[in-house]
């Protein structure tokens, strides 16, 4: 029996600490939720130190409309009913005014509509699903969508390059690479650019040489290759092997040292879209890159630089706002136009009616074993 | 007999309006006692196979996720052409109606997943059913991750909300008698007999297989119920929701409690639906405290909290007429 009472007081103890939170006033609270735990928690980890920094580096300087902003951050475990718990307690027990998260699609769907309903607005850094900011008027995003990608790879193969004849290799199992695809050749043929022919994969396949042949036949002078870094090695080391030697190209799949692994010395020369180089001689990012190294003792990824971003818009805009009310953070989102953008370390942002941010991307050149900042292409 | 009945549906009607008093509740506590709920008609149909009938099952979510799925693909593809089939009813009654009947098939698929697997699987015994169970859960989830119909790896969205308190507490009550019914009928004593030895209770003529392909199946009916009221109060589903992990946490909820007690279910599954929530303020370190927690209660209480014993109002009234004798005893 006394074990048993033991149990209980055990239990009694986590209970109290559920009833009396830690609360500090008079501070404008904001919300994240990222999967710091679970098989994403790279992830969710790069994304929480984004915007730990960003709310830090304002709190510095004395916070926004005289208050100090407080993080209050919760982990999701990357399940979709922690994710459902941590929005409900952030919004109904906390009382944020906004929220920042999720990174994967499928967790912010979840999300979405739940601050749709409580009209708390909602910034993903990374969710590229067209889906997720169609939920409703207070969703937004800071990444461009997949579908952009393409058209910026097409400008930059046609205008910068000038080359005028390409290929494209699609992974039909892949809804991003198709979709990346799909508008890079739409933007392609438009500008007067020729796809000479289409090939497909599977992810996962290991042999390639049957597309690659037919490629190789049809004398491309580009090949678009939108996929993820794990399938892409192993194509370069096919194609170099049955000799075609002209660039590939694809995006922010690329991105991963795991890339460079593989592939090696056929990866050279290649270019991919990006979100952001740290290597742009930018001043902000320059800044940016500095500042997260010397506090985290490594380079920011694409995610960290996302979510500062996603954290410094939403500051932008409640300063814009003059309020720290949900429904005019809102307003004040919308409000930025092209004239008058919110700059950050991703580029110049605002939004379009679907509050898909409308920015530049970063094209980044693979050279010597490492990735290069080559251009930022504007929308 | 009968007005034992009418009492019981009374009794039902009362708590399922209650359900629908709590929507003034905090939006958080609301959320918190719906999963509740649905975690402990997971645990209660998880403690049929592994509590009373002692077998080692640890597929749960696969069924689980089997119901979800099904109830869900219903709804979003056949939802509103059943719902516009029963114009003659008011809106909100053809949505009760629809949704009460898929829920149903939901569970009456999982339940005849539960049958094809069961019947070869439950001649395995001990470790290797586990086994099996295990790989039953990850062939649905591989599955599901592959079909295209249900979002694939991207997820499933666009289930409407129908879930709400007074559908958890209608469906748990319902759990609850059934399981009940079943333990305390003599097909109950009969599955508790194979627990306590197989080979004994085959030779006093009882039918072993049967008796425990029927757990099984009853277990994976309500595993299906709940997966699909747990789609339809988060509106998208995601395969990562019914990993091994989620099997494992249910298990834990039986183990927690006490293995063999349906109120322990109840408890487990209180316990480790709250602990996690009570815990957020550490944020990095959640996961660490509440493991530590938990093997703290199992190291006080390795029997589980409630070891196998069922706590019911009869045991207030017992301790009561304790007392009360005690003091009779003392004042003379």
């Amino acid at each position: 029996m006394q074990r048993f009472l033991k149990v209980m007081l055990l239990l009694g103890i986590i209970f109290s600490l559920l009833i009396f939170p830690l609360q500090a006033a008079g501070t404008i609270k904001i919300g994240a939720i990222f999967p710091i735990t679970g098989p994403i928690a790279t992830f969710g980890i790069s994304s929480a130190n984004g915007v730990k920094m960003a709310f830090e580096e304002v709190n510095a300087k004395g916070g926004v409309l005289g208050s100090k902003i407080e993080l209050i951050l919760e982990d999701d475990q990357y399940k979709a009913e922690e994710v459902a718990n941590a929005a409900k307690k952030l919004i109904e027990r906390d009382k944020v005014v906004a929220i920042l998260g999720e990174v994967a699609s499928s967790m912010s769907l979840v999300l979405a509509p739940i601050c749709q309903a409580s009209k708390v607005v909602m910034i993903t850094p990374t969710s590229t699903n067209p889906r997720v900011t169609l939920v409703g008027d207070y969703i937004f995003r800071a990444c461009f969508i997949d579908d952009f990608q393409g058209t910026v790879m097409a400008n930059f193969v046609y205008k910068t390059l000038k080359l005028k004849t390409s290929a494209i290799l699609v992974a039909v199992t892949s809804d991003y690479s198709k979709g990346l695809a799909q508008f890079y050749k739409e933007a392609y043929t438009k500008l007067g650019g020729k796809i000479v022919v289409e090939e497909s994969y599977s992810e996962g396949d290991s042999d390639f040489r049957a597309q690659l042949t037919k490629i190789k036949a049809a004398k491309p002078e580009f090949v678009y290759l939108p996929g993820y870094y794990s399938d892409i090695g192993p194509i370069l080391l096919q194609a170099r092997e049955l000799g075609i030697t002209v660039p590939f190209g694809g995006g922010d799949g690329w991105d991963s040292p795991k890339l460079l692994e593989t592939a090696g010395k056929a990866a050279e020369g290649c270019y991919f879209s990006n979100h952001y180089s740290p290597e742009s001689k930018d001043l902000k990012v320059q800044t940016f890159v500095k500042n997260y190294k010397k506090k985290f003792g490594e380079t920011p990824d694409a995610l960290a630089a996302l979510s500062y971003d996603a954290a410094m818009l939403l500051v932008e805009a409640i300063k814009r706002a003059g309020s720290s009310e949900s429904s005019k953070i809102r307003d004040a989102l919308v409000s930025f136009t092209k004239d008058k953008p919110f700059r950050g370390v991703t580029g110049s942002i605002y939004f379009d009616q679907n509050r898909n941010p409308i920015k530049s991307a970063v094209i980044i050149e693979i050279k010597g074993g490492k990735q290069v900042y080559k251009a930022t292409v504007k929308p | 007999m009968k007005r034992n009945y009418l009492l019981l549906i009374l009794i039902i009607i009362f708590l399922v309006y209650l359900g629908r008093l709590a929507r003034g509740l905090n939006p958080y506590f609301y959320q918190i006692l719906v999963f509740w709920g649905i975690n402990s008609i997971l645990a209660m149909s998880l403690n049929l196979i592994n509590g009373f009938a002692g077998q080692f099952s640890i597929g749960h979510a696969g069924f689980m996720a089997v119901g979800g799925y099904f109830s869900s693909a219903l709804s979003v593809y056949h939802g509103e052409r059943f719902i516009s089939l029963l114009n003659f009813l008011p809106l909100n009654i053809a949505q009760i109606v629809v949704f009460f009947v898929f829920l149903l098939l939901g569970g009456l698929f999982s339940a005849i997943l539960g049958l094809i697997v069961g019947i070869p699987t439950l001649r395995l015994k001990g470790d290797y059913l586990a086994i099996a169970t295990l790989g039953f859960g990850e062939i649905v989830r591989v599955t599901i991750l592959n079909l295209d119909i249900v979002g694939g790896p991207r997820g499933f969205p666009g289930i409407p909300q129908r879930t709400d308190l007074s559908w958890v507490i209608f469906w748990f009550i319902i759990c609850l008698l059934v399981i009940r019914n079943i333990i305390f009928s003599s097909h109950g004593r009969a599955i508790i007999s194979i627990r306590e030895d197989e080979i004994a209770s085959e030779t006093m003529g009882i039918n072993t297989t049967f008796y425990k392909v029927l757990a099984f199946i009853i277990g994976a009916f309500f595993a299906g119920i709940a997966g699909g009221l747990f789609a339809h109060y988060l509106m998208m589903l995601h395969p990562s929701s019914f990993t091994f992990f989620r099997s494992v946490e249910i298990l834990l909820m039986i183990v927690l409690g006490g293995m063999g007690s349906i109120t322990g279910s109840i408890l487990g599954a209180f316990i480790l639906t709250v602990l996690p929530e009570a815990l957020r303020g550490f944020t990095y370190l959640r996961l660490v405290i509440y493991s530590i927690i938990l093997i703290g209660i199992m190291l006080l209480r390795p029997q589980g909290i409630m070891g196998g014993k069922e706590f019911s109002p009869l045991i207030i009234k017992k301790i009561y007429a304790r007392v009360k004798e005690n003091e009779n005893t003392r004042s003379k």
